[in-house]
């Protein structure tokens, strides 16, 4: 590789798991080996955590209850509105309650693999580990979970994993485990464990003697910019797909907050690993601001196909069967509607660029409900997706009871994020990561119902019993707000905010965040090749260029101003791209979601590289005009047998 | 299409606010709402004027950050026969017809104080929930999740009363600015589930307390709310909130404080 992209740096490893004992013992010994904080003492002890979805709330909730000061961050109105309240289709877990075979195992198994063998056995395992507790935890909050008529809790299947180990609220599961978060957070709120800062946006890290000390951050109210200092720092800020301008994430998800701790030395690990969800609605026209996901649990049911034949525009029920292609049912005998995201998202692609695409723009294939109905008859498909449907029929017009609907994929999730070790902590001592902020336990490629476990994971019960190790330290010495470190981050936002409203071009902030979104969708998204990956190297300083010289931001610092907020994200996110891209030119073999076309099976699936690229990359970062250096840690592969995946 | 959008501008909580006029070109019928403010916005932007502020995040009708009066009904609802209730950024334009006039502004509710333009301040809904809108279940304490049965009736009833999202319609379109179907949904919620048990005559006088406390009206079952509610959240939950609350009065629970 090229050595003018970046430059090679000491390796990284995690030492925090116990590798003296077998997997299945090692979170439990962990716990045993880690360091305790006693009740009277954690009164004494502070910990920062910025943001509040599922693992943001759900972690400030349990450190609140265990006894520390919490001091809770969102820039949202209302803790309840994280992005986490949109997941639809369901969480995972271990629980075995259909008696198909699964167990703690199988599911740490299908999710190494569903990553493409790209992340860390240790996590994965422990994930699938605590992921019978997150159930009990939420169903004794009051989740009201899909329940059968004996009173037991119901289960559907879900891509990549052939049991059915997913539990559900109608199309709203990651609404209503969210609600259980925030309740659980507000409660602490009223118990005075649990300090809020709403509508506060996180601008930098303060680091203080290697330790992560604090935050700068702006009341978006009143425009004040703020330090705030505690013995630890907790991001759950979430993934970074709004990058590329359209996706189905909400207007305001951002990167902010892992990109400025990692300009303050946290290493980012596997930025170019994005998941592509198969089931979206298509783009319909130049001002949308986003994409709607339709769930993947819709896969259970529909079945997803193109005309046989090329620019076939025939009503598609008019369509007889033998002119359809049921492509994943054709190329995936065994697992067929249900591959996994990547897979069912890639040959949607390929399907649409040899012309059989279907839509006004030819961006789009069937998933129909024609069969099911038949088969389940109309009131069980209401039961199952009625919102799924009302949905749909509202943005598109359409009646997906009577007309196939209309779906393409659309960018969902970031597998990768700041990297951390066993313990969540990322190489600054001090912050930790949780939830998709970070990059620990979905690999290349993330199956579905996998997001809502880790983030509660992470939150109710992996971060909570870790952070102890480290607290157990403290009370570290207080920070004095004229510390230089913490004066020069805040000096360093204000600087920003002014630069931003200062510049008063002639380009609107919008349109710098369509360009680079369309770039990286085109360039750096469903297919990346040498060549376009070099293009968008090309490209994207200039657009930075131009952002910082040609930007118009409307209004004032100390007021109320959501164009200076979108402002800030759009500069981050620009520079988050030219990383991207960095990371998916320097990882030159296909996996999961990152898919190279240099590399690729002659039937034309992904095609991993183990021998060279078995490892995590993880990014520091280096001023402007220095190539950032690649720190590498190898996955060791212990108990799951390295295989080319396989869903035929 | 074309239209004449007047808006409410206020530049903070302090100041006075006015209607304003803009027009807006080249509008799409497959816009949402929010995006045909975005249109505006950026018109804005480039023409050196303010942009309106407005709450929103999602954009696909489930955060509940988005919420304004259109043509004098919270979130458009009740003004298309066609459409079902549903969030402003579920509007779509497709609903307008060309050369409309369409009055926007924010919620009005003494509770809900204005933040600027068509943003306020709801955090009086999350107080609501603080004063008891929760089961006590610290992390680590649940049983094993099937120890208890949850008959299926009781399961998706609590389930219609939870998909409530917090974003204010109902006061804003109740004459009295009451939230009795924003507190009831969470009431009826905990309250059908047996988990909630333990602590449900105190969460419904607590949170009738804290509500009353915020400066929300009392409730004269007019039903604006649910008609207005994007989740369709019914009234029967303002029903059996009076009746758990008469209960919990008769046993002896009394608000905390």
């Amino acid at each position: 590789m090229a050595l003018d992209l970046f430059t090679l740096g000491e390796p990284v490893a995690d030492t925090k798991a116990p590798r003296d004992v077998p997997i299945g013992e090692r979170w439990s010994e962990r716990r045993f080996r880690a360091k305790l904080v006693n009740p009277a003492n954690r009164r004494k002890l502070t910990v920062i955590v910025v943001g509040t979805g599922l693992a943001g709330g759900s972690a400030a909730a349990t450190l609140g209850e265990a006894g520390y000061k919490v001091k809770s961050f969102w820039y949202q109105d209302s803790p309840r509105r994280a992005h986490s309240v949109a997941a639809q289709g369901g969480i995972n877990a271990a629980k075995n309650y259909r008696n198909d075979g699964d167990s703690v195992h199988r599911l740490f198994y299908d999710t190494v693999k569903g990553g493409d063998f790209r992340a860390r056995e240790n996590n994965v395992h422990r994930l699938a580990e605590v992921s019978v507790n997150i159930i009990d935890q939420c169903v004794a909050q009051g989740v009201p979970f899909a329940r059968e008529y004996g009173g037991l809790l119901d289960n559907r299947s879900f891509g990549g994993t052939q049991v059915s180990r997913t539990f559900y609220a109608r199309g709203q599961t990651g609404q209503q485990l969210l609600y259980g978060a925030y309740q659980a957070l507000e409660r602490q709120m009223a118990a005075g464990t649990v300090e809020q800062f709403p509508r506060t946006e996180m601008l930098d890290l303060i680091v203080v003697d290697g330790r992560a000390r604090g935050i700068v951050a702006r009341d978006l109210i009143t425009g004040e910019i703020t330090t705030h200092f505690a013995d630890a720092v907790v991001l759950a800020t979430g993934g970074y797909s709004n990058v590329f301008y359209l996706s189905t994430n909400a207007k305001g998800s951002n990167a902010t907050a892992i990109w400025r701790a990692h300009k303050r030395g946290a290493l980012f690990a596997n930025p170019c690993y994005t998941q592509i969800h198969p089931t979206c609605i298509p783009v319909h026209g130049e001002y949308q601001s986003k994409l709607t996901l339709m769930s993947e649990s819709l896969r259970n049911d529909g079945r997803v196909w193109v005309p046989k034949e090329r620019g076939d525009t025939r009503d598609p029920r008019q369509i007889p069967e033998a002119e359809r292609d049921y492509y994943l049912e054709r190329i995936y005998p065994s697992f067929g509607n249900l591959v996994p995201r990547d897979i069912a998202s890639r040959q949607a692609k390929n399907v649409c660029d040899e012309g059989r695409g279907v839509g006004p723009n030819g961006l789009g294939v069937y998933l129909d409900f024609a069969e099911a109905m038949e088969r389940l008859g109309r009131p069980a498909i209401e039961a199952k997706y009625g919102n799924l449907f009302d949905m749909y029929a509202q943005i598109t017009g359409e009646d997906p009871y009577e007309v196939p609907m209309r779906i393409y994929p659309a960018v969902h999730y970031t597998m990768g994020g700041l990297w951390v070790d066993y313990d969540l902590q990322s190489n600054i001592p001090g912050l930790f990561v949780i939830g998709e902020a970070n990059f620990s336990d979905h690999g290349a490629n993330r199956l579905g119902a996998s997001a809502l476990m880790q983030g509660l994971a992470d939150g109710y019960f992996v971060l909570p019993n870790t952070i102890n190790d480290y607290l157990a330290s403290g009370p570290f010495e207080k920070v004095d707000p004229q510390h230089p470190a913490a004066l020069e981050a805040l000096e360093g936002v204000r600087a920003q905010t002014e630069k931003l409203l200062s510049i008063n071009g002639n380009r609107t902030t919008a349109s710098f965040h369509r360009e680079l979104g369309r770039l990286m969708f085109d360039l750096c998204g469903m297919e990346r090749s040498e060549e376009s990956l070099r293009k968008a190297l090309d490209r994207i300083p200039e657009i930075r260029q131009e952002f910082w010289t040609n930007v118009k931001v409307p209004g004032e610092a100390g007021r109320f101003n959501q164009s200076l907020e979108h402002a800030g994200r759009v500069a981050d996110f620009i520079e988050l791209a030219e990383l991207m891209c960095v990371d998916a030119l320097h990882r030159n073999e296909s996996c999961g979601g990152h898919f190279r076309a240099e590399s690729q099976t002659p039937d034309g699936e992904a095609l991993r590289d183990d021998e060279n690229y078995a490892y995590v990359a993880a990014w520091e970062w280096t001023p402007e005009g220095v190539p950032p250096v690649l720190h590498k840690e190898d996955l060791e592969f212990e108990y799951v047998h390295l295989a080319q995946r396989s869903y035929k | 299409m074309n239209l004449k959008l007047r808006v409410w501008r206020q530049r903070s909580a302090a100041e006075k606010g006015k209607m304003v006029t803009y027009e807006v070109t080249d509008v799409s019928p497959d816009m949402s709402f929010l995006e045909m403010l975005d249109v505006l916005n950026e018109q804005l932007i480039l023409d050196g004027e303010d942009p309106v502020s407005f709450d929103h995040d999602c954009r696909e009708g489930i955060c509940g950050s988005c919420g304004v009066m259109i043509n004098g009904r919270a979130h458009g609802n009740g003004l298309f026969d066609s459409h079902p209730q549903t969030t402003t950024c579920q509007l779509h334009m497709r609903s307008f017809k060309d050369g409309d006039t369409i009055d926007v502004e924010p919620w009005r509710a003494t509770a809900f104080p204005v933040i600027k333009d068509l943003a306020v301040d709801r955090s009086a809904l999350d107080r609501i929930i603080q004063s008891g809108g929760y089961i006590s279940a610290p992390t680590g304490t649940a049983p094993e999740a099937h120890s208890i049965l949850v008959a299926k009736k009781d399961s998706d009833a609590a389930f219609d009363a939870a998909t409530c999202i917090g974003c204010g319609a109902c006061v804003a379109a109740c004459p009295n600015a009451s939230s009795m179907l924003f507190t009831s949904s969470k009431v009826v919620h905990l309250g059908l589930m047996p988990q909630g048990q333990p602590e449900r005559n105190d969460r419904v006088v607590n949170m009738i307390h804290q509500q009353d406390l915020e400066g929300f009206g009392g409730c004269t079952n007019i039903g604006e709310c649910s008609v207005s509610c994007p989740k369709g959240i019914s009234m029967e939950n303002i029903s059996r909130l009076n009746h758990d609350l008469l209960g919990a009065l008769r046993a002896g629970a009394r608000p905390k404080s």
